[in-house]
């Protein structure tokens, strides 16, 4: 690793521990939301809006701006927390999570907050949305490029391999999936409920181009979207393999049991005492 | 069986469901990794091999369904209700039209379900399965209503639509009610304006009815489990009855009970207007289940004071 490359996995790093604080707070002050797949996808969401996303709050509405549509609209605490951090509202607002009147919802509504391109939490949705933008990007001749993250479990969804098949046909190098493989869904652990392997065979062979990573290594995060920014004729998905619940040893011990319950008072101050911030805070 | 203790109708769903497998051998279950939430695992543990989890893969759920219905079972397809009503066109073919035997639930229904926000809020669903040919319609309104429709459903043999919601619901009846499909179900007589309400709802129109007679307003509270088949001549009874019907339900005001009794309402001699009330065509939103009634005039005092509006008094 590079000077500068260890710099930015140490700033991440430290980033991501307090988004996770943020994560974990909103939900416990919300007394609903889904902790587990926040946490797993807060490292992937974070590098992006750190290091690759070509937006910032001050061009979240430039029509030639990069795209990220949350396909997994549960783990929107997780957006919800980067989106602050990179000042496209108030930190203060995380407070009001699932709150009557907040703009921010339980699931990503367009036009609430500045970054929500898609209304997700219907799950399967969000990969057709973002290759009618990589396709519209490619249309206007600006050289946008559209992301989008899905749950491993949510892949299950029939349409979202109708548009990996759209995706390859319209050759869209333009787009990059991003997999949050955490392993568990609502009712148990994927390999349980409706297998998904050989995820990455199966996404080859509807065409698209493949990675595997370690989905909380930062250095392995950077190294992949570099790569999915090549153009290669073809669209291109990322497979992380993350952890459910990451960052809290108690979530990490019981996977599906974090889906979708708040975290108490009591629980929130067990799993902030895991998570601290070296160095300067905010 | 009926403790007369709140309960959400799902959880009197699964129940009822679990108790049915017994004795209904052909009934099989299917869900879509919602089995915590839609309460199908208390079937799923008791009798796992007649049980289907398909992942989630709603429309496939629908469509395997559909061929169990064909091949001789009862297949019970569960999710939320948006989600299942969102494979609309799957049900319509495979099911509906195809003649399956086969009962979809779709439970959370409505703003009810507060927080996750209107994505994970059935409030259409009501409108879209009411326009399937043979697609029969129910929303209890409580415990043993619930368990009443279970037990219909359990051999009514055709397609049929469940709604139940995530919130409880305060008992509406006694161990001696007799749920009949195709009926309306009277819980008090009056002679100022009749409400007609279904589901979550019915219990806030009691409370209403409460405050409204407190005014002098003499108010008839009626259940509607049945919203297809539609109990015509009941309806057309009340018509001629009371000068007012207001509406209520936890759904869009487009196409729901309220809907339904105004078709009913245009083709017979009456003497009374319907107001509709419910969520007024517009979006859902989060916030918790009881600021939700509120905000949206759905519990007792909202309902209380949209009679009055709608009588000017
Ligand atoms: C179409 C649809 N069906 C069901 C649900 C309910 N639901 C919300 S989250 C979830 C599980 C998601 O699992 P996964 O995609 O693996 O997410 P993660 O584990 O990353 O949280 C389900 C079934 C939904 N939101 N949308």
């Amino acid at each position: 690793m590079t000077q500068d490359r260890q710099t930015a996995v140490a700033a991440l790093d430290a980033q991501c521990t307090r988004l996770r604080r943020d994560i974990l707070e909103m939900i416990t002050e919300a007394g609903s939301g889904h902790p587990g797949g926040s946490l797993s996808a807060v490292d992937l969401i974070a590098t992006l809006y750190a290091h690759h996303l070509r937006q910032g709050a001050a061009r979240a509405s430039d029509p030639t701006r990069d795209r990220f549509v949350l396909s997994k609209g549960h783990g929107v605490p997780a957006l919800y927390a980067v989106l602050a951090e990179h000042g496209y509202f108030p930190h203060a607002d995380l407070k009001s999570l699932r709150k009557l009147g907040s703009p921010l919802q339980g699931h990503p509504v367009v036009g609430t907050v500045p970054g929500i391109e898609a209304c997700t939490g219907s799950l399967g949705q969000g990969l057709s949305v973002a290759v009618g933008m990589a396709l519209a990007a490619r249309l206007d001749g600006h050289d946008a490029r559209t992301w989008c993250l899905m749950g491993d479990g949510e892949i299950q969804e029939g349409q979202v391999w109708e548009a990996l098949m759209s995706a390859s046909k319209f050759r869209l190098d333009n787009l990059v999936g991003i997999l949050d493989f955490n392993k568990a869904q609502i009712d148990g652990l994927v390999k349980d409920v409706m297998p998904i392997e050989p995820v990455e065979d199966k996404a080859r062979s509807f065409g698209w181009l493949t990675r595997r990573i370690d989905g909380h290594d930062f250095e392995q995060i950077l190294s992949a979207y570099a790569w999915a920014e090549v153009p290669e004729g073809l669209p291109k998905l990322i497979v992380a393999d993350t952890i459910k619940g990451k960052g809290v040893s108690f979530m990490e011990s019981d996977l599906v049991k974090w889906h979708g319950v708040a975290t108490t008072r009591e629980q929130l101050e067990k799993a902030l005492s895991e998570l601290s911030v070296k160095g300067a805070g905010r | 069986m009926s403790e007369r203790k709140p309960k959400a109708s799902r959880q009197a769903f699964g129940e009822a469901l679990a108790d049915l497998g017994a004795t209904h051998p052909h009934i099989v279950v299917l869900d879509a990794d919602l089995a915590k939430s839609t309460k199908s695992e208390l079937f799923a543990t008791k009798f796992p091999e007649r049980f289907v989890e398909c992942g989630i893969a709603e429309q496939n759920m629908v469509g395997v369904a559909a061929g169990l219905g064909l091949a001789g079972k009862n297949a019970f397809c569960c999710s939320f209700a948006c989600f299942v009503a969102g494979r609309f066109e799957t049900i319509k073919i495979s099911v509906a039209y195809s003649g399956g035997n086969v009962k979809i639930v779709g439970t959370h229904a409505g703003v009810g379900i507060g927080p996750d926000g209107y994505s994970q809020m059935g409030l259409e669903d009501l409108a879209l399965m009411r326009t399937l040919p043979t697609m029969q319609v129910f929303q209890p309104s409580d415990e043993v209503e619930t368990r009443q429709i279970m037990e219909y459903l359990a051999s009514h043999d055709g397609p049929a639509y469940l709604r139940l919601t995530r919130q409880e619901l305060t008992p509406m009846h006694g161990p001696e009610y007799r749920f009949v499909p195709g009926k309306i179900d009277v819980l008090a007589e009056g002679k100022d304006v009749a409400i007609f309400a279904t589901g979550g709802p019915v219990m806030h129109a009691m409370a209403a009815r409460a405050a409204l007679a407190a005014d002098g307003i003499d108010a008839a509270v009626i259940n509607v489990p049945s919203i297809k088949p539609l109990d015509h001549d009941g309806i057309a009874a009340w018509a001629t009855k009371v000068p007012l019907f207001v509406s209520v339900e936890d759904h869009n005001v487009l196409g729901g009970m309220g809907g339904a009794v105004a078709e009913v309402l245009a083709s017979v001699p009456r003497s009374a207007r319907l107001h509709r009330h419910g969520i007024l065509d517009v979006f859902g939103e989060s916030g918790e289940p009881e600021d939700l009634y509120r905000k949206f005039r759905l519990d007792g005092p909202g309902i209380t004071a949209v009679v009055r509006e709608a009588l000017g008094r």
